[in-house]
């Protein structure tokens, strides 16, 4: 290989035939996947995300949620004994494996690569807003023996006026935290009332697909 | 003397009709032309290497005490401290700032010996230097201060990809000009890699800040196109860099041309094809259709045939030469990253089947994987490379064997533990999360037996972690050592030397890392 041409038509065919492949295909298959409608209500599904759910998601790429929580229910590739389903549902994680057509609308996609914390896919099924705000705030406190950084930066110290503020926290909910001092209150910032929108919206297993059907 | 044919110039670098003093002054000449910019790309890869050290110990020492550095004296609980944010500034710092920029470096100084012409055009690689260290540094900072953009491997904000790309371009328009005034007939096997990774790169930068980030592409789908690019950056950016450094400073230290020109071939052209096709396996089970999966686990098993050739044309070019490792730090750093590549390789490939990656995704193998790949070889190539580079750019031996060998052991013992650490705990943790590793067995009242609960397998992860830790501190103590020496070296410190310095006092045959080699 002494001539630059070859090598150069060389490494551009490996790299084209990989980049149509792994990019320009997929996107030919799936590019132009729709939310399926519902026959009797007329609801998409996926739904569309409210506007403070949709920001929640760029909160939730801003503190790096992804690197600890998926977003995906798997299959299994074992052959499971009779009975039995994928440990990614006998977790809890969904009542069914997640397909493309659950992520429509997704920008950026948070699919994730790791599990230190459990997977998300469903997690607005699983627990309520006040729920996600204390355990935003203090999640050891909130679930024993979990490493889950506490994110007290997205939570403020006000006066509490009149009857308080609906969302503040209720410290005694929050075992083994000190509560602010009399008179006033912690509430959630928009940015961690906005999370928790988003995070209350991720319920994939509660619409069906036709392709979840199979 | 006789014509060199193409193929001795693709296993010889040293293959040329000159005399030994010509050589040596054609070399000075051109090593003292790379001076100005290499300097510019390893001294801020230094920095960057690091500041990435730091991050990682704090991000890892997050994952086992999440209440470590929360909070800033004055200014009490901060976002910029948080672990999601840590993390990803430490990825692209080490990724960006580090391997890039010492990758750019060594590219640098490969293509002014390989072309053998000398740099013209230092300018444009001072521009293109300066304004990657700018696109590193305002991108740490937006990851810092909230705004990643949360792809994983792209976390960095717009503004600070396009300076990045901005700055590729202008080092492919350089490479394109050196290619072009290389003396004829000479084109080694390093040359093919560097050419594949200049071209490769920009592409896939260029293409997934289009597809993700700037008109991003619905759904699922960015996940094929995410991990085709994450895994291309190691595949067709890192490795090609890594083998290219290998390829020439093997034959260098030893004073021995390519064991097999063939090797050589099948194992750049298989690389070529077969690691673009590699990404899907991250997407194993997940919500992307089969046969993307499926192609890319078929092109991860096929990946067997770079992985060995490579790794059988650098071993036998050193049979006869082991010896050298006891002396020569370039030698010792170089085959220990040529040798991690091939375990690197290999635990890849065992890691994309269906049924082992069901059990390591998600987990903490995958990044031990990583940290194979990125510190144990690519890393440590790049040492290599620094300490046979270093001393023909400044005219000055590296100032201390001691601070060499502190250097050598802290990172390569340190690196070990960490990647057993992460495996040992990846796989606890794996076989746990999928229900195989039970925490009862089935008996007859409880046919599926009991499955650990999540908190008992996270529980399982802390010591591991804790271990990983300790591995890290180990490593940065290696990085202080060599970032000393290298600031000693910069000041002409130490004594004068005439001979390379080596590690051990018996130096078997310091002429072949004399300066002007």
């Amino acid at each position: 290989m002494n001539k630059l041409s070859t090598l150069f038509v060389g490494i551009f065919i490996t790299f084209v035939s990989a980049w149509l492949g792994l990019v320009v295909i997929p996107y030919i298959q799936l590019g132009g996947l729709k939310p399926e409608k519902d026959e009797i209500t007329g609801a998409l599904m996926p739904p569309a995300l409210s506007g403070s759910a949709q920001r929640g998601r760029l909160v939730y790429a801003a503190n790096g949620c992804v690197y600890c929580h998926s977003q995906q229910v798997r299959g299994s590739a074992r052959r499971l004994p009779e009975g039995e389903v994928p440990p990614d549902i006998a977790r809890g994680w969904g009542a069914r494996r997640t397909f493309p057509r659950d992520y429509l609308g997704e920008r950026p996609h948070f699919l994730g690569t790791m599990r230190t914390g459990p997977d998300l896919a469903n997690v607005g099924l699983r627990y309520t807003a006040d729920w996600q705000h204390r355990h935003l705030y203090a999640p050891a406190a909130i679930s024993r023996g979990s490493t889950m950084p506490p994110f007290r930066y997205l939570y403020k110290k006000q006066r509490i006026v009149g009857a308080g503020t609906p969302d503040a926290l209720d410290f005694s909910l929050i075992p083994g935290v000190e509560p602010p001092e009399e008179g006033y209150e912690i509430v959630p910032t928009e940015q961690a009332r906005d999370l928790v929108a988003y995070l209350l919206a991720l319920r994939r297993s509660s619409y069906d697909l036709p392709e979840a059907a199979e | 003397m006789s014509p060199i044919s193409a193929q001795q110039s693709a296993l010889n670098p040293d293959a040329d009709s000159l005399t030994p003093a010509q050589r040596m002054a054609e070399r000075a000449a051109i090593d003292r032309s790379c001076r100005t910019p290499c300097l510019v790309f390893f001294g801020t890869s230094m920095f960057w290497l690091m500041l990435g050290t730091i991050l990682a110990i704090i991000a890892s020492t997050k994952l086992h005490t999440p209440e470590f550095m929360v909070s800033l004296p004055f200014f009490g609980d901060v976002g910029l401290l948080t672990f999601g944010r840590i993390r990803p500034a430490h990825l692209n710092t080490v990724i960006y700032g580090w391997a890039s920029t010492a990758a750019l470096g060594v590219c640098v100084w490969l293509m002014a010996r390989l072309c053998r012409v000398q740099v013209m055009n230092t300018w444009i690689l001072v521009t293109a230097g300066a304004l990657w260290n700018l696109g590193v540094f305002v991108g740490m900072l937006g990851i810092l201060l909230g705004w990643s953009t949360g792809v994983e491997w792209l976390e960095m904000p717009t503004q600070a990809a396009f300076i990045l790309f901005t700055s590729y371009a202008l080092m492919s328009v350089w490479a394109i000009l050196m290619f072009a005034n290389r003396k004829p007939g000479h084109i080694f096997v390093s040359q093919w890699y560097i050419f594949g990774a200049l071209f490769w790169f920009p592409w896939l930068y260029g293409c997934v800040q289009i597809l993700l980030l700037l008109q991003p592409v619905e759904g699922s789908v960015q996940g094929i196109i995410n991990w085709w690019f994450a895994h291309n950056v190691l595949g067709l950016w890192f490795t090609p860099i890594g083998l290219a450094t290998a390829y020439y400073l093997i034959p260098k230290v030893t004073g021995k041309p390519i064991h097999s020109y063939y090797l050589s071939i099948l194992g750049f052209w298989s690389l070529a094809l077969f690691y673009s096709w590699n990404g899907g396996h991250h997407l194993v089970n997940g919500p992307v259709p089969a046969w993307i999966i499926s192609v890319s686990i078929v092109a991860s098993a096929m990946m067997i045939i770079p992985v060995v050739t490579v790794a059988i044309n650098h071993h036998l070019t050193m049979k006869g030469s082991f010896h050298l490792l006891k002396t020569s730090p370039t030698l010792r750093f170089v085959v220990f990253g040529a040798m991690s590549y091939t375990l690197a390789s290999l635990q890849g490939i065992s890691m994309a089947f269906r049924i082992s990656n069901e059990v390591t995704h998600f987990t903490h193998y995958t990044i031990g994987h990583s940290h194979v790949g990125m510190y144990l070889f690519f890393t440590m190539m790049m040492f290599g490379a620094m300490y046979y580079i270093m001393p023909r750019l400044v005219g000055w031996e590296w100032p201390s064997a001691r601070l060499i060998k502190i250097h050598f052991w802290c990172t390569a013992v340190g690196g070990v533990v960490m990647i057993i650490a992460l495996a040992g705990g990846g796989i606890e943790q794996g076989l746990k999360l999928v229900n195989i590793w039970l925490k009862e067995a089935p008996t007859e009242a409880n046919p599926s037996g009991t499955p650990y609960s999540f908190m008992e397998i996270l529980a399982g992860t802390l010591p591991w972690l804790w271990v990983r830790t300790m591995s890290g501190i180990l490593i940065f103590i290696g990085h202080v050592a060599f970032g000393i020496n290298f600031v000693l070296m910069l000041l002409r410190r130490g004594e004068r030397r005439l001979t390379p310095t080596l590690l051990g006092e018996k130096s078997s045959s310091p002429k072949l890392e004399a300066v002007t080699a």
